[in-house]
């Protein structure tokens, strides 16, 4: 009987560890731990034993049914992992293959040059300032100290709509109606940008429509290396610390002491190349001190206020920025252009 | 301006100084050099050759075989095939082994069978400008004077060995138009002298005045005119150093008495004239405005009609010159000429503009009246031109000039004080250092304490109120010298309109939902400008467009949008979406500023979304832009107040459009383009949208507000409505809101069904609609009687029944 018993342990654990399956390992669950399995059977026959043997071979036989129930949760623990397993294997995916594309535009170049721009200075105290596209030509011409018939005019040829009415051909008239609202009254630190229109054909270097940039700063005792200063950090945060800048006297009418400034050139370090045209500087803007006649056509007392004023091309910032060799391209709008610009260095 | 370095060097000294030196430092002090130009850069080896024969080319008729000794051993054979060349003639020879522009070398060479040792050089081949070599040599070899001696370099005795200092003159600074001026400021910069030019002249017995008389009746046009008269001029080749001087300064050298009233022109600023004396028809020059419509003929031949706004000069009744601008081709001077009469004046800038201007002549004559020439250099001009005329021309000086003046030369008296030009400069100058900047300027000065007062010398017409003084001083103390600051005083916050803010969140939401941003032209044409605009206004149309394209300003993107799409389309890129900010104007009438409005506008065209490895596809719809700008609305806190109503718009897809109303007032419209403006643009679907940004962006807003997250459960119907076709979705919405009363939280469509099941013209829509008390937990009782006042109003308001 004992034997029969250790055959029966033998003989399951076998089956056990072949099994292949879940099922086959309840099929012999049932078959050797079910009511009517071999080892009840087995223990049918303990009636033939004698007292003393009788709980020994009970105990025996709770010992194999134990053993292969063991035996049979283990198997089970396997077959269960292997089943997951396989699941997961047949689960595999080609991480290779292109994601669900989310749908992205940006801005456009010419925003992020002046939104930068913009950011750069509200962070030293401007406030950003607009106004109309279509000027009288007061705003545009004679409050910025260029008369009728002032030569410097022609540099600038415009579109007009009537006698006293054009398109504007820079942003200074924005300076000019801020300083009037300020009545007299500094400080005023402005930073304007916007479209401006000349009669211009357009070609690779010219547009009939272009952005520019200005900035003005009126105030008690403001000095021109007040100007330079500005100028230094607008340069460097906007080209690289590693660039010097350089003011060269020039001539605005709105401005006197007028200025242009440029940067030393990053192709060349400075040593002359074809971008610089040998010079080793790049011309970026032009700016100065405020001509005392708009100082005081705005209604600032010129004796008490002086100012400051810059200005400059977004689209001539971003050619020399990021290389871009034809200014049309900013107004053609190529998605393949565009795309570009989505990037953040 | 063009100055060659030689030729400043006779008036100021610039030992120590190279030519690129020079250029940087007048750079940086005022004069912006755009660039120095070495004449002879890129030859080699040309020297004068004198031809000892010259004799038909045996095999070539248009080729000359010459004999030509080069002054370096035997005289060798050159085949040339100027027409010009001859024997006897100095030349310039590019000798074998000589480079010439281009990198072009000079090999010894057979040439239909005959040797040549060289090559006889025209001034072309020499790098100069078709346009500035005299006419007699412009088709052929260039010829020296008889006494230029063999075997020199022949780029020196053409004064090639300069160099050429190209500076960009910015409106203010003409006093640098003339070699003079350029010495002066050359000599401020390095702190050296200036030499003038000392114009000794003989003169004869015979005085001008018996020669000529002059008049001028329009003395506010001009209000000095010198005239000097010159005897028995031999009118021929100018010497060779003037004429290099003036091909470097950009000038065709002509004849000696024309290139003298040139080269004067550019050392002194004063355009001068010549007239031939005995071809004047008179004894008298008569200055006065011309008669409407009188004619003259001027020296290019052409014949101009004149108005009472241009100036003449006359013979006293004849016209014979347009001051300033061009001379008569009656009183020309010719090759016979013999009398000469040389004027300078001072005309008036606007009157010399006027006429240049419309008779389309601007010359460097024309240029220099019209910026202002020093009055105090005419006499000097007119003197140092007879002294010329003499020395070149062999003409013999009348004594004295013919003058009419009524010319009032004040020079500018400018003070500024120290403390001025350090607050404006930001410097601590002393008025030592002022002092001495001024000087180098040849300023005079007085000072009296803290305030220096500065006579500024006719020359320099542009200081005129201390802030020009305060450039001066600037600019020669070096811009380099000024420390950096930032301004002090006052702070002031910085920061963006709210408007602004809004903008730029509108730009990054439009972006983040897969737009890209364009910007495109406002000048636009006929067609474009009024086409989708929200309010029929007339365009602003400019008075002279430069072209049709460009006459009118937009009253709307979306054409301009369209046009990028179609650009891009055409280019392989037919699935797109862009948006435009930007002003469009509607007129106020002739004299008022146009109101500026700015506009969002975008439009998407093509597919909207690709997945094609997993089988997505799904070209834009309406319901796409829709829902970019319901999330648009969203963000700016306006979804209540929007509201979609169909509508009907020229260029726009009859039964795919939306007006979009804010507060019940039109903002807006989006949909589909007409399908017939989609097949013009070549364009796939294409769906628009544009709206008043000012209108949604100035629209108040509550302040922000937090709302507590609900405690109590909500409880969601559903149901189903049998509808007209007819019947608009947001129109059943709008009823079911307005009879739910305040429980009904939110409704939204979830199901449309239009198939066979329904009856012919009916439609069902099914709707979820969420009831909820923030004070209690809701039952179904109090649900059901809100639900069925819904179910009463959609029946009775738009005949909708629950589907059954
Ligand atoms: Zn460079």
């Amino acid at each position: 009987m004992q034997e029969r018993l250790k055959e029966l342990q033998t003989e399951a654990l076998e089956k056990i560890s072949t099994a292949a399956d879940l099922k086959e390992l309840n099929d012999i669950r049932v078959s050797y731990l079910g009511k009517k399995g071999p080892i009840t059977e087995v223990l049918k026959g303990m009636g033939k034993l004698s007292a003393e043997e009788r709980p020994k071979m009970g105990a025996l036989a709770n010992e194999v049914r134990d053993r292969i129930a063991a035996g049979i949760e283990e198997k089970q623990k396997h077959l269960e992992e292997a089943a997951v397993q396989e699941k997961l294997a047949a689960e595999k995916i080609d991480v290779t293959l292109p994601g669900r594309p989310v749908k992205t535009g940006n801005h456009h170049p010419l925003t992020r040059i002046i939104e930068e721009i913009e950011d750069l200075f509200i962070g030293m105290g401007y406030t950003v300032a607009e106004g109309p596209e279509v000027e009288k030509d007061y705003y545009n011409f004679e409050a910025l100290n260029l008369p009728k018939g002032h030569p410097a005019r022609d540099m600038q040829d415009s579109f007009y709509i009537t006698e006293d009415i054009l398109l504007r051909t820079h942003t200074s008239p924005v300076q000019a109606r801020t300083m009037e609202k300020h009545e007299g009254k500094g400080p005023v630190k402005i930073i304007c940008p916007g479209k401006v229109y000349r009669r211009d054909n357009d070609d690779a270097t010219h547009s009939h429509q272009f952005m520019q940039i200005e900035g003005l700063v009126v105030d008690e005792n403001i000095r021109m290396t007040d100007l330079k200063g500005t100028l230094e950090i607008f340069a460097k945060k906007m080209f690289g610390d590693d660039r010097e800048i350089r003011l060269r006297p020039s001539f605005f009418p709105f401005t006197e002491p007028s200025v242009e400034m440029d940067i030393s050139c990053k192709i060349c370090g400075g040593k002359g190349c074809s971008v610089c045209k040998g010079t080793g500087w790049i011309e970026i803007l032009g700016a100065g001190m405020v001509h005392p006649n708009v100082l005081e056509m705005a209604g600032f007392d010129s004796k008490k206020y002086t100012g400051f004023a810059f200005g400059m091309g977004p689209e001539r910032i971003a050619m020399l920025k990021y290389g871009v060799d034809d200014i049309r391209h900013f107004y053609t709008n190529d998605v393949r252009f565009l795309k570009q610009f989505s990037i953040h260095e | 301006m063009f100055v060659s370095y030689k030729w400043l060097q006779e008036y100021v000294d610039l030992s120590g100084v190279t030519p690129a030196e020079l250029a940087g430092k007048i750079t940086k002090s005022g004069i912006e050099v755009e660039g120095v130009e070495v004449l002879n850069e890129g030859i080699k080896g040309v020297v004068v050759g004198h031809v000892l024969e010259r004799e038909q080319h045996p095999n070539a008729d248009k080729l000359n075989k010459c004999l030509v000794d080069t002054g370096a051993g035997e005289p060798v054979q050159i085949i040339c095939g100027a027409p010009n060349v001859d024997k006897g003639q100095k030349v310039a020879v590019a000798t074998v082994g000589a480079v010439l522009p281009g990198n072009f070398k000079i090999k010894r060479a057979k040439l239909r069978g005959e040797e040549s040792n060289g090559m006889i050089c025209s001034l072309q081949e020499l790098g100069i400008e078709s346009k500035l070599i005299a006419k007699e040599y412009s088709e052929g070899i260039y010829v020296f004077p008889n006494d230029t001696e063999v075997g020199q370099d022949a780029l020196e005795q053409l004064n090639r060995d300069d160099q050429i200092l190209e500076l960009g003159l910015t409106p203010n600074r003409s006093d640098c138009l003339s070699m003079l001026g350029v010495a002066y400021e050359v000599a401020a910069i390095l702190g050296r002298e200036v030499k003038l030019p000392e114009p000794l002249v003989e003169t004869t017995s015979e005085i001008a005045s018996d020669f000529i008389e002059v008049q001028v009746d329009a003395k506010e046009d001009n209000p000095l005119y010198v005239a000097k008269v010159v005897k028995n001029v031999k009118v021929g080749p100018s010497p060779v150093w003037m004429q290099a001087r003036l091909m470097a300064a950009g000038i065709r050298p002509h004849n000696n008495v024309v290139d003298i009233t040139n080269y004067i022109l550019l050392e002194y600023g004063q355009p001068l004239h010549a007239f031939d004396y005995d071809r004047l028809g008179s004894k008298q020059i008569l200055v006065r405005r011309a008669n409407d419509g009188e004619v003259i003929v001027t020296l290019d031949d052409a014949k101009r009609e004149l108005t009472s706004e241009h100036l003449l000069i006359t013979n006293g009744t004849e016209p014979i010159a347009l001051a300033g601008v061009m001379g008569g081709a009656n009183s020309e001077v010719q090759p016979d000429t013999k009398n000469v009469i040389i004027e300078s004046a001072y005309f008036k800038g606007a009157t010399v503009r006027k006429a240049s201007k419309d008779h389309g002549l601007r010359s460097e004559a024309s240029a220099r009246f019209e910026k202002g020439v020093d009055p105090n250099r005419v006499r000097a001009a007119a003197e140092r031109a007879v002294q010329l005329l003499a020395q070149y021309a062999g003409g013999e000086v009348l004594e004295g000039s013919v003058e009419a003046d009524a010319l009032q030369v004040e020079p500018a008296v400018v003070s500024v004080t120290l403390e001025k030009i350090n607050r404006v400069l930001g410097t601590e100058l002393t008025m030592k250092e002022v002092e001495a900047i001024f000087a180098r300027l040849q300023f005079e000065t007085n000072t009296d304490n803290d305030t220096i007062t500065v006579t500024v010398p006719t020359r320099r017409g542009d200081i005129t109120i201390e802030e020009d003084l305060i450039e001066e001083v600037g600019r020669l103390f070096g811009y380099d010298n000024l420390a950096s600051t930032l301004p002090v005083g006052s702070s002031t916050p910085g920061h963006l309109s709210q408007y602004q803010n809004k903008r730029r969140l509108v730009r990054r939401y439009l972006e983040g939902a897969g737009l890209y941003q364009a910007v495109t032209y406002s000048l636009t044409n006929e067609a474009k400008a009024t086409q989708y605009a929200l309010e029929e206004r007339k365009p602003v149309q400019l008075a002279m467009p430069m072209s049709e394209d460009r006459s009118l300003l937009r009253l709307s993107i979306v054409p301009q949008l369209l046009e990028v799409l179609k650009y891009n389309s055409a280019r392989q890129n037919d699935s797109l979406a862009v948006y435009e900010t930007g002003a469009v104007f509607l007129s106020n009438g002739e004299e008022e500023l146009p109101e500026e409005r700015e506009h969002l506008a975008g439009a998407v065209t093509g597919l909207w979304h690709s997945h094609p490895w997993q089988g997505e596809k799904k070209p834009v719809d309406f319901y796409v832009v829709k829902g970019i700008l319901e999330g648009l609305f969203e963000k700016l806190g306006l979804t209540d107040k929007i509201e979609f109503r169909q509508a009907q718009k020229d260029g726009m897809h009859p039964g795919r459009t939306a007006e979009v109303l804010l507060s019940g007032n039109s903002v807006g419209f989006a949909g589909q383009i007409h399908p017939t403006v989609e097949k013009e643009l070549d364009l796939k679907e294409t769906y628009t949208f544009e709206l008043s940004l000012k209108a949604v962006l100035e629209e108040e807003v509550s302040p922000l507000q937090y709302e507590s997250i609900p405690r109590f459960p909500s409880i969601t119907r559903d149901i189903a409505l049998v509808a007209d076709q007819g019947t608009a979705a947001g129109e059943l919405k709008g009823i079911i809101k307005e009879a739910g009363g305040k429980l009904l939280k939110d409704v939204h469509v979830f199901d449309l069904y239009e198939g066979e099941r329904m009856e012919p013209g009916k439609k069902s829509l099914a709707f979820s609609l969420k009831y909820f008390d923030p004070e209690r937990t809701l039952t179904d009782e109090d649900v059901t009687k809100a639900h069925d006042k819904v179910l009463e109003a959609v029946k009775e308001k738009a005949g909708a029944v629950l589907r059954g």
